[in-house]
């Protein structure tokens, strides 16, 4: 056994964190809120719509143009400290009428507290809710990825684009509840336009310059890219 | 003094003749008077390439890159100025297939997503669809089910360490892991049926009990595996390439790795001791004795060590679950989830109802949402799952730690040679199923 690392027995959680317990046998709805929301509403008052406990975790609801302020004050506060930001989704309901909900599950690492921040985007509305990259930097790329399968544009995001789906993907986003199972286009268009793809231009533009590049390419391939051809990742 | 430099003949030169007394040609530097003189450097040969950056390209189909990831590099010589990753040559939309899947029929995807974890992401899946479902697994059950998690964590550990050892450019290691990986499949092969794409688990139990002398074949393989690791551990932790291929590179503070999101051993080489199986426990985790370990500098070689001590504490932890197994059920008993046995089935009209509707239909849980995380091989793996309460999910979604763990390779191969890029990306553990989904 190698010696140049410890062995810990607790999780980076600080010492006055409540133990570990496995959450077993929840109720459906209430319980135990989470201490963070009623901070919260002491903090926000009545940018936080609604707090209930699902299954044993706490909801917030806040209002989408206060969603980065009351995800910041929660990442600084020194009682809250949630500093590591699980993930970023979005869900849509089957329910034509019920809007969009942008998703943040955080967590507080020294605080052994888990929150979830729902933003509602009413679905007529632009689809546009503030970016917390600026927080968490792991927000990249799963902004990213919520953008390219839901449309919701993350405002102040550096550099959103598409990241599973190429980007001339023009279906729409997937993940929507009008997007059908099979895509939006025919198998035959679908299929015209793999094979119509061009493996060559795989380089965006921005890559091209890093080596003056493309300068370098055949003329042909120069005057296709010029027009705007991005057809393959 | 005047120099200058040629090359004699070897018969005019007494030195010029090699052990075997063959002749050989020496160059030789000599002052205008014949004696010689010290060797000036000579002469730069090449032209200045300073401030022409290069672009380079790595795959997508590469063997280093572990998969369908392809990398578009910005080299300064040999150095990495920056680096523009691309992902989702491998999407396969398993969020939106889920959304037409009942439960039990999620699971064939979760093998398919990080498949080298193939049976802890059935019971992270499980566990979720539990959680909406508002049932407790059996006592048997949790500890099958703990049984299958680590199973499958030392055989994605080694997974990484043999392919990892390949990138460095050492190949022994990766036969001894992937022989040791064989027995593990065996053992997943000898329970259920099938190898790489299990799916073990059904919501509300497992799809079939251990059988007969299971048990013994897994105590068999906790004895002999420890052996192996110290084999690999005696090879390459003191080994002067390894360690020279792996220290001070991709280097993430503490802060830095929160900051980015990462987990599992990635963050723990960075010294932050969070384990989802110690902070937010599952399947009565809290319960078992193991160590955490964590590095101290958060290079390779840290990310390295984790792994290696967490395949040792892996074994502790099958050795105290095959102690404390538990006889009984392995389904729980809710009618809304399990299926009436077989035999009823066939004879009785009421289980011939049951089983027709939860098969047609499917358990059905109630309104509601959970996001359950458990510790993978690669980090937190999380699944989120939204109910409207029919029979198939709202939203299913998989919070994917090779995901976040590779948006930091920008940071992370920033400054360091474009060989040194192999190695990092080998020590993040991607599995691009996962990563695309």
């Amino acid at each position: 056994m190698s010696d140049s690392f410890e062995l810990q027995y607790p999780g980076s959680a600080l010492g006055n964190a409540p133990a570990p317990v496995s959450p077993s046998n929840v109720p459906n709805r209430g319980g135990e809120v989470n201490p963070s929301a009623a901070a919260l509403r002491e903090q926000f008052g009545d940018a936080i719509s609604r707090v209930e406990v699902v299954w044993g975790d706490t909801n917030v609801y806040v209002r989408p143009d206060r969603a980065l302020d009351v995800i910041r004050w929660l990442h600084d506060d020194p009682t809250q400290r949630y500093d590591y930001l699980s993930d970023v989704t979005a869900v849509e309901y089957r329910d034509a009428d019920f809007p969009i909900e942008v998703i943040w599950h955080l967590r507080s690492l020294p605080f052994r507290r888990f929150l979830r921040v729902k933003a509602q985007l009413e679905k007529n509305a632009p689809l546009e809710v503030t970016s917390v990259w600026s927080i968490y930097k792991c927000a990249d790329w799963l902004e990213r990825e919520c953008f390219d399968m839901f449309g919701i544009k993350f405002v102040g995001h550096p550099d959103l684009r598409r990241i599973l789906m190429w980007e001339q993907y023009r279906e729409g986003f997937p993940l929507r509840k009008d997007f059908p199972l099979r895509g939006r286009f025919s198998r035959a268009e679908q299929l015209r336009q793999a094979l119509a793809a061009n493996p060559e231009a795989r380089y965006s533009m921005e890559e091209l310059s890093i080596a003056d590049a493309f300068e370098d390419l055949p003329t042909e391939m120069r005057s296709r890219l010029r027009g705007g051809e991005r057809t393959g990742e | 003094m005047a120099t200058q430099k040629r090359t004699v003949d070897v018969a005019l030169s007494t030195t010029g003749v090699d052990a075997q007394g063959r002749p050989q040609r020496v160059p030789l530097v000599t002052a205008d008077d014949g004696s010689p003189v010290a060797v000036e450097a000579p002469p730069m040969m090449e032209p200045d390439l300073a401030g022409e950056h290069m672009l380079i390209n790595i795959g997508p189909q590469h063997p280093a890159t572990h998969g369908v990831l392809r990398l578009v590099l910005e080299l300064d010589g040999e150095t990495v100025v920056r680096c523009i990753p691309h992902v989702g040559y491998l999407h396969c939309g398993f969020e939106k297939l889920g959304e037409y899947r009942q439960y039990n029929q999620i699971l064939p995807l979760t093998d398919r997503e990080d498949y080298l974890n193939a049976m802890g992401n059935n019971v992270g899946m499980v566990l979720g669809a539990e959680r909406l479902f508002g049932i407790e697994p059996t006592e048997r059950c949790k500890v099958l089910r703990v049984i299958a998690c680590e199973l499958s964590r030392i055989a994605s550990h080694l997974v990484w360490l043999g392919t990892t050892c390949i990138d460095i450019g050492a190949f022994t290691p990766f036969l001894w892991a992937f022989q040791q990986r064989e027995y593990i499949y065996n053992l997943i092969e000898s329970w259920v049926g099938a190898r790489l794409t299990p799916t073990i688990t059904r919501v509300g139990g497992l799809a079939a009990d251990i059988p007969d002398g299971w048990l013994q074949n897994l105590r068999t393989f906790i004895a002999k595996f420890p052996a192996t690791v110290d084999e690999i551990d005696k090879m390459l932790t003191k080994n002067g390439i390894w360690v020279g291929r792996t220290i001070g590179l991709g280097v993430m503070t503490a802060d830095e790795a929160i900051n980015w999101g990462l987990s599992g051993p990635m963050l723990r080489a960075s010294g932050v001791a969070y384990d989802v199986r110690k902070d937010f426990p599952y399947y009565d985790y809290e319960t078992y004795d193991f160590d955490v370990p964590i590095g101290t500098n958060g290079d390779v070689y840290d990310r390295y060590l984790v792994r290696m001590e967490e395949m040792r504490q892996s074994v502790r932890i099958l050795q105290q679950a095959a102690d404390r197994l538990p006889d009984g059920p392995i389904n729980v008993d809710d009618p809304r989830v399990i299926l009436p046995n077989k035999s009823k089935a066939t004879s009785e009209m009421e289980s011939m109802i049951h089983h027709f509707k939860l098969v047609m239909e499917g358990p059905r849980p109630p309104l509601g949402e959970a996001y359950v995380a458990m510790e993978s091989p690669k980090g937190e793996k999380g699944y989120y799952m939204v109910s409207d309460g029919t029979s198939k999910p709202v939203r299913w979604r998989i919070r994917p730690p090779s995901f976040v763990n590779l948006s930091a390779i920008p940071k992370m191969v920033e400054g360091h040679l474009l060989s040194d890029v192999i190695a990092i990306n080998a020590s993040i553990d991607i599995v691009m199923g996962e990563i695309d989904r």
